[in-house]
């Protein structure tokens, strides 16, 4: 059992939902009430890790971050390192692959809400900061509690990104997924056998666990 | 000049022509058919839509003007908006509700306000409910506290009575009857419904198509409408066109050639002798002639013809008189069926009325085209 896997596993999933929060919210609602020329593209390229092969996402994302590309540059003047095999490359990269699992269901969750209470909030007085706090989010609560599961989860199981980006590197960029493979190559099914069946355990409680609590919220404000 | 006042022109994407005013205390019903632009109307007052070109002022402060470039905010403006599904804060209790728009005030007095709200709109009790376990009724009562409860500047009412079942909206009707006494600022009540514009408001402003077309007393507007076109959006149907014979300032009233017959109608001096007018007569105001005994009515404006239509609704019933020798003119009236038994009022049987002089109203004659247009 690769305890190091796991924990970092976690750790990744666990920092691509904080940061995912305010980035979904923004832009699922941006994407939810607002028009702009062009919408349509921007809805296609977030939607695009959804559809297109790990491998292919992985690398873009290794020529983004590489050290000939501007990001890759500017990344390792700054800290001294290069971006891609590193933990904090396959950060980045867990946002950008994670960014469909992260919007499209709180974009569904603001789409919901119907115009006229969040017309009605404003003519109770309330400025749209406060709209958001007091109407929006309570409202859209189960889409946004269904994209952090999701993207979460998501991140503890995707591999291909993972192996392009991250490469493995133990207690940097080995995640659990890439641990399963690697025991495997070695022939170590037993230990392969624990660590799945753990992802398979741990992902199907989370999941059914947040289904049933986006039911129940649905139904009481309904 | 205190109160509101609205001035609005667009052309697209929804056309709109709107001028009218509303004193504080006085409800002005916005009455058109859906679609002719009224809740559009509402949403500029309160901020939720901004027209091309207009202006919007409450009590001398302007809330929108295109020209100078004014356009405060929904949340800046004092507009309580009962909205047609109320738009209740569905995860928040009534109370919660109400206070939701009292978050200015300091916690304890935001209490009282709310709780006084409630009592005032019979809702003592109910505090902790949420809309979905209120009834319809009790709904649109939150609603009308939550409006309220910023003391706005201006109410409106976007149909808030047609999401209700007859009965409790007859309740309702009571209720803002009741309550208006006390409301001391303008009201604007959105409605398709004219019974309830002539019950609850003080003055009726007739929309078409974005367009003000008439603006007055409900009863005004509906008995002595301006234009053909206001006589049938207000569901006139005896509308007909003559000719001016006979003016006589001395007697008080106006003689109309129709088709050869001469109908006398109230005084209507605007007309010369000669002209060409539309004419109409509400059909309350014709009165079915007694078989067995003819009464004195049946001097004025007597019409006889054959029922070309008779049609029992409820308790009343609805008849089309051909008017004699002329197939194509029709009187639309109303009795009570035990009216139309006694008379033997039926499809093919010879009838006559009166057509009472006085509410008779004359108008200018439409031009060919609209009158055409007839449904």
């Amino acid at each position: 059992m690769d305890w190091t896997a796991l924990f970092l596993s976690l750790q990744l999933g666990a920092l691509t939902v904080l940061f995912l929060l305010p980035v979904g919210i923004i832009l699922g609602r941006a994407l939810a009430y607002r028009d702009f020329p062009g919408k349509g593209l921007a809805e296609a390229l977030v939607a695009l890790p959804l559809v297109l092969p790990p491998t292919v996402v992985g690398y873009y994302l290794l020529v983004l971050f590489g050290a000939a590309s501007p990001i890759g540059r500017a990344w390792e003047s700054v800290y001294g390192e290069p971006l891609v095999f590193s933990f904090e490359g396959l950060l980045l990269a867990s946002l950008l692959f994670n960014l469909p699992f992260a919007i499209l269901p709180m974009q569904r969750g603001f789409e919901a809400i119907p115009r006229e209470l969040r017309d009605a909030a404003a003519c109770c007085g309330m400025t749209p900061w406060r709209v958001l706090r007091r109407v929006e989010l309570p409202l859209a609560w189960p889409g946004i509690l269904t994209a952090s599961v999701l993207s979460f989860a998501h991140t503890l199981g995707e591999f291909g990104v993972v192996l392009m980006v991250g490469g493995n590197i133990p207690a940097e960029t080995k995640t659990i997924a890439i641990s399963i493979y690697d025991r495997v190559q070695a022939f170590d099914t037993d230990s392969a056998g624990k660590m799945s069946a753990l992802l398979l355990i741990f992902s199907l409680v989370t999941i059914s666990v947040t289904f049933a609590l986006s039911r129940r919220i649905g139904r009481k404000s309904s | 000049m205190t109160g509101l006042r609205v001035d609005l022109r667009q052309d697209s994407p929804i056309p709109l022509d709107a001028k009218f005013t509303c004193a504080p205390g006085e409800v002005l019903a916005l009455v058109g058919p859906s679609g002719s632009g009224k809740s559009t109307i509402l949403r500029i007052i309160a901020g939720l839509y901004r027209p091309r070109e207009g202006q919007v002022s409450v009590d001398e402060e302007a809330w929108l003007d295109t020209g100078k470039g004014i356009a405060v905010r929904p949340h800046c403006r004092a507009a309580g908006i009962v909205f047609q599904n109320y738009a209740l804060f569905p995860h928040m209790t009534a109370i919660g509700n109400i206070n939701a728009a009292l978050e200015s005030l300091p916690p304890l007095e935001r209490r009282h306000r709310a709780e006084s709200l409630l009592q005032m709109v019979n809702l003592a009790g109910l505090d902790e409910r949420r809309p979905a376990e209120l009834s319809g009724g009790q709904q649109q009562r939150v609603a009308v506290a939550r409006a309220l409860a910023r003391e706005p500047k201006v109410l409106l009412l976007d149909e808030p009575f047609s999401a209700v079942d007859r009965q409790t909206r007859e309740r309702l009707y009571r209720e803002l009857a009741i309550m208006r006494r006390r409301l001391s600022m303008p009201v604007v009540l959105v409605t398709h419904d004219l019974t309830e514009a002539l019950m609850l408001a003080d003055s009726l402003c007739l929309l078409h198509r974005g367009r003000t077309l008439q603006h007055g007393r409900p009863f005004e507007v509906m008995q002595r409408p301006a234009t053909v076109e206001v006589a049938r959006l207000v569901g006139q149907r005896n509308i007909f066109t003559g000719t001016v014979v006979e003016q006589s300032s001395d007697f008080g009233f106006t003689i109309v050639d129709w088709n050869g017959h001469r109908i006398e109608a109230a005084y209507a001096p605007q007309f010369r002798e000669g002209e060409t007018v539309a004419w109409l007569v509400p059909h309350s105001k014709v009165l079915l002639h007694r078989r067995d005994r003819p009464s004195r009515g049946t001097t004025e404006n007597p019409v006889s013809g054959v029922i070309s239509e008779h049609v029992l609704l409820g308790d009343t019933t609805v008849s089309v008189l051909n008017v004699e020798g002329h197939d194509d003119l029709g009187i639309t009236f109303q009795v009570p069926a035990h009216v139309a038994d006694r008379n033997r009022l039926g499809t093919g049987e010879q009838a006559s009325v009166s057509l009472l002089a006085q509410a008779i109203h004359l108008m200018p004659a439409p031009d060919e085209t609209e009158f055409s247009e007839r449904p």
